[in-house]
């Protein structure tokens, strides 16, 4: 504000800037727009700022690499094993900036950790949405956003995986070469188009340097952009508390708090990511060697956010699932673990939003986010998932765990085959009741206060303990939620008989709506608590007690009679 | 800097439009069915906010966690300069850690100084904003919808010029074939899918060691060993690229075996595809195509490490457990006047992965 009036060369700039731009509505706009804060709220922050450092390390890589598959024979000094061998540019130059370039191997390895944490931040960051319902609307856009990002994000990975042309990234591509070729009709004829003519070819190595730093990037930071504009557009969502709704935004300014809170982040996250790169090996390749259709060792296992399809595909039994139909062949020993899987997990994340919108019969904006307890089946679903996703990704370290733990890798292997069943299933079942039990708790909590452990002893003996009532920032945590009920549909027919046309297909949507919602708690109403607390009544000690509308924090409320208290 | 302020005061200066005060903190019970909000909860002072030693102590800090990041930043310098890598894997890491940490402390100096000075030294009031609901107002909608009708009514396509409209959307929907069709058809190479259906084995042509390619004589094949095999060829040959994608069809798993244990092997009637307990498999598993490496000698088991196929060398080569669906090709062999292990001709089936005209 005093700004204005000061022409230092700050005000100078601003002004100059102002007449050719009208900045000063955009700064005006959002200079003090107001973020709420959770520590959560920081994940997306940390994949944001893990792909800055991305963009920086791979930036000082693309330097030194050579995307070209032409052969040649090393001729660095050093590392001496690779001496006068026979390998690709791209290998060569990858062993050479990580030996002659000083920072290059730092660069390197931060690259390659901040891939992986990158990825990491991102699932993270969708489940938090995912529990707490932020997903919802106005929201249903942002998280496709999110998802196709999520999307580029394992291709980024993959892509620079394969880029240093190593005998292990060379496996990957022929593992990804026979899904290629399993895929019905048009198998064969996408991996020509993909390798350029037979694997492995000559042209992988240029076409997925293409797309690994230019267009994948390029498509992460327009969608990174309508990320941001439609979260500042449409506001930041809020946990539940006091102050907090639907119609407004509680926390703090952007500057400077945000400002200083998101740029120390930035600076942390790089910080760390360096860290890693700096004290962390990862991806040696001079010790794996040039890629060689030949060569392969156990033990090697692709980067974490793949493990789930790799491990599927251990999982899944072979003999008997090659279908040959009119002379075609059908594999779907690998169609199942390669496509119908990642399928069936993309598909329940692209649609999540609109089906349970559907089962909800919910067209409401929602700005407060749910505490994941209240929705129960939604957060079993995730945990589900969470479990299917954990079980596939140790079937890709079967290998691991056999050498490891002196096991037999088949018995590993039907083990997880069955828990890979078994295991979600149970997990929902269990996820869904410790949901419905911390909401039973909750209401136990709202209607009865809390146990102080004060035991008092009645004139006839009797003992009770002392419950002290909730603060009212606490109780309305626990009774502020919405809790949906199964949709209900009208009726087969209308009032004069007729048949209404669309009954079945409602009829389906309920059932689904049942399965979501049958099972619930109900939030506590004042009726409740006031029943509850004249239910207690008879027990009291002292007949001069305190009104419950006007509650106490609980540490006046320890004096004798000083709230509602309950008799176990 | 928080001192001027007053509890829960919501002034945002120029952005006071938007600022509601937060709900009153009313009674608990608002009615039967809805407890009532009990608003923003109370501020609470930090220690920075009131004792001015802390806040002094604070800033000190701050300032400290800057100097440090500066220090990390020359350091890193210094450790540029000072340890160059040796070429030695062990300099290379020194060299590594120390650019590492001199970097990471100049990153994390700042990180860890901006947030502490967010948090203990600038204010830290909520303040509520308004939400707008995200619809448009119902005039500006009509507006909106008008503005267009009017543009589509100056374009003069509606309700007339059939052809026109035909024409534009369809000239707009072919122009991409002019760039995908000449992309698209040579991106594919010769698009020649019926390579995969064979490899360079012939008759005649001598089983070679990997990588060495040397020919192998069936006397050097002791009972038990395994020898990774490759067609013999130029040595010039093996420096090109098609020798990379002809290695990647033909690389091959030799083993000899005690006659007596050989149970079966794949040759059809009237043919003999071993040569005295020497069996010649496909090195490519028929699941996606990794290297199949692992031979257990005791069991005659073959395991791909990728995906732990595995398969049965003394009963050719069928899957006895994982995800491979069929067994591995097999090479016939023989030997030549000389004593050389050769092929007797091309796999009979083509090997590794299925693919949908495999049989065709």
């Amino acid at each position: 504000m005093a700004k204005q009036q000061r022409p230092n060369g700050v005000g100078k700039a601003a002004d100059y800037l102002d007449q050719r731009t009208s900045i000063g509505v955009l700064v005006k706009e959002f200079a003090r727009k107001v973020f709420p804060d959770h520590w959560s709220f920081m994940l997306g922050e940390i994949a944001l700022f893990s792909f800055i450092v991305l963009i920086a390390s791979g930036f000082f890589l693309t330097m030194f690499f050579e995307p070209s598959m032409a052969l040649v024979r090393y001729e660095g000094e050093h590392p001496p094993s690779m001496e006068g061998q026979l390998m690709s540019a791209a290998f060569s130059s990858t062993v050479e900036m990580s030996f002659e370039v000083r920072g290059g191997l730092l660069m390197r390895q931060v690259h390659h950790w901040a891939a992986l944490i990158f990825v990491f931040s991102i699932v993270v960051h969708m489940f938090r949405i995912f529990f707490t319902g932020a997903f919802r609307k106005p929201r249903e856009v942002n998280w496709l956003v999110g998802a196709v990002m999520l999307i580029l994000a394992l291709a980024a990975g993959f892509t620079g995986y394969s880029l240093p042309d190593d005998v292990l990234s060379g496996n990957g591509l022929r593992i990804i070469d026979g899904v290629v070729k399993s895929i019905p009709v048009i198998g064969s004829w996408l991996s020509i188009l993909v390798f350029g003519g037979e694997f492995p070819g000559h042209h992988i190595i240029p076409r997925l340097f293409t797309l690994h730093i230019f267009v994948i990037p390029g498509l992460l930071i327009a969608l990174i952009a309508l990320h941001l504009f439609l979260m500042v557009l449409q506001k930041h969502t809020q946990y539940p508390g006091g102050g907090r709704t639907d119609k407004n935004v509680v926390g703090y300014p952007a500057l400077p708090v945000y400002v200083a809170k998101m740029t120390g982040n930035f600076f942390i996250i790089a910080g760390v990511l360096t860290l890693m790169g700096g004290t962390m090996a990862i991806n040696n390749v001079w010790n794996y060697g040039p890629y060689d259709p030949s060569p392969v060792s156990a033990g090697t296992q692709p980067d974490w956010y793949i493990l789930f399809v790799d491990g599927a595909l251990r999982l899944m039994p072979g003999p008997g699932w090659e279908w040959v139909i009119g002379g075609y062949t059908l594999s779907m020993n690998l169609l199942i673990p390669a496509l119908v899987v990642p399928g069936i997990l993309f598909t329940l994340l692209f649609g999540w939003p609109f089906l349970e919108a559907k089962v909800t019969g919910d067209h409401k904006e929602h700005h407060v986010l749910d505490r994941p307890r209240n929705r129960p089946t939604r957060t079993g679903m995730g945990m589900a998932i969470i479990v299917a996703f954990v079980v596939c990704s140790l079937a890709a370290t079967n290998d691991l765990i056999a050498t490891h733990f002196s096991l037999d890798i088949f018995a590993i292997t039907w083990t997880l085959r069955v828990l890979v069943f078994v295991g979600p299933v149970f997990a929902f079942w269990v996820t869904k009741r410790v949901c419905l039990g911390l909401q039973r708790k909750d209401r136990e909590l709202v209607l009865h206060g809390h146990e102080s452990g004060r035991i008092v002893r009645f004139a006839n003996g009797e003992y009770i303990e002392v419950h002290t009532p909730l603060d009212e920032e606490e109780r309305w945590l626990r009774v502020s939620y919405e809790s949906p009920e199964p949709l209900e549909i009208q009726p087969l027919t209308d009032g004069r008989g007729v048949r209404r046309p669309g009954y079945r297909s409602d009829r389906r949507w309920q059932k689904l709506s049942r399965f979501f919602y049958e099972d619930r708690v109900s939030p506590v109403t004042p009726a409740e608590v006031e029943a509850a607390h004249s239910h207690g009544r008879h027990d009291e000690i002292e007949p001069g007690r305190h009104d419950e509308a006007e509650p106490k924090a609980p540490t006046g409320a320890g004096a004798v009679g000083g709230g509602p208290r309950h008799s176990d | 800097m928080s001192e001027n302020q007053n509890e829960n005061q919501n002034d945002l200066g120029d952005t006071s439009a938007d600022v509601t005060v937060p709900p009153e903190t009313g009674t608990a019970v608002g009615s039967v069915e809805r407890f009532q909000d009990p608003g923003v909860p109370e501020h609470k002072k930090r220690l920075t906010d009131t004792d001015p030693r802390a806040a002094k102590r604070a800033e000190r800090t701050v300032t400290l966690l800057f100097v440090l990041s500066i220090l990390g930043t020359i350091g890193s310098i210094v450790a540029y300069v000072m340890v160059p890598p040796d070429g030695t894997t062990a300099g290379v890491r020194l060299s590594t850690l120390l650019l590492g940490l001199g970097l990471a402390v100049s990153l994390l100096g700042i990180g860890i100084a901006g947030i502490h000075w967010a948090k203990a030294l600038m204010g830290d009031h909520e303040y509520v904003q308004e939400r707008h609901t995200l619809a448009t107002q119902a005039e500006d909608r009509e507006a909106a919808v008008n503005d267009l009708n009017e543009g589509l009514a100056d374009s003069g396509v509606v309700g007339r010029r059939g052809m026109l409209k035909g024409a534009f959307f369809g000239s707009l929907a072919l122009f991409p074939l002019a760039i995908a069709v000449p992309l698209i058809g040579s991106v594919g190479g010769d698009w020649n899918i019926s390579k995969f259906k064979h490899t360079m084995w012939k008759r005649g042509m001598r089983l070679a060691i990997d990588p060495s390619g040397r020919p192998i004589k069936a006397t050097d094949v002791t009972v038990g060993s395994v020898f990774h095999v490759v067609p013999e060829t130029t040595e010039a040959f093996r420096e090109t690229h098609e020798w990379i994608t002809e290695k990647s069809k033909a690389v091959v798993l030799m083993v000899r075996l005690n006659p007596e244990d050989l149970l079966t092997d794949q040759s059809p009637e009237g043919e003999d595809w071993s040569y005295e307990g020497i069996v010649a498999y496909s090195k490519i598993c028929t699941h996606v195509g990794c290297p199949v490496a692992l031979y257990e000698q005791q069991t005659h088991h073959l395991l791909c490490p990728c995906h732990q196929s595995t398969f049965d060398i003394a009963d050719s080569a069928k899957v006895v457990f994982g995800p491979a669906n069929r067994r591995l090709p097999q090479l016939p062999i023989t030997v030549d006047s000389e004593g050389y292990l050769v092929a007797q001709h091309d796999f009979a089936e083509p090997i590794g992965p299925s693919f949908w005209e495999r049989l065709k």
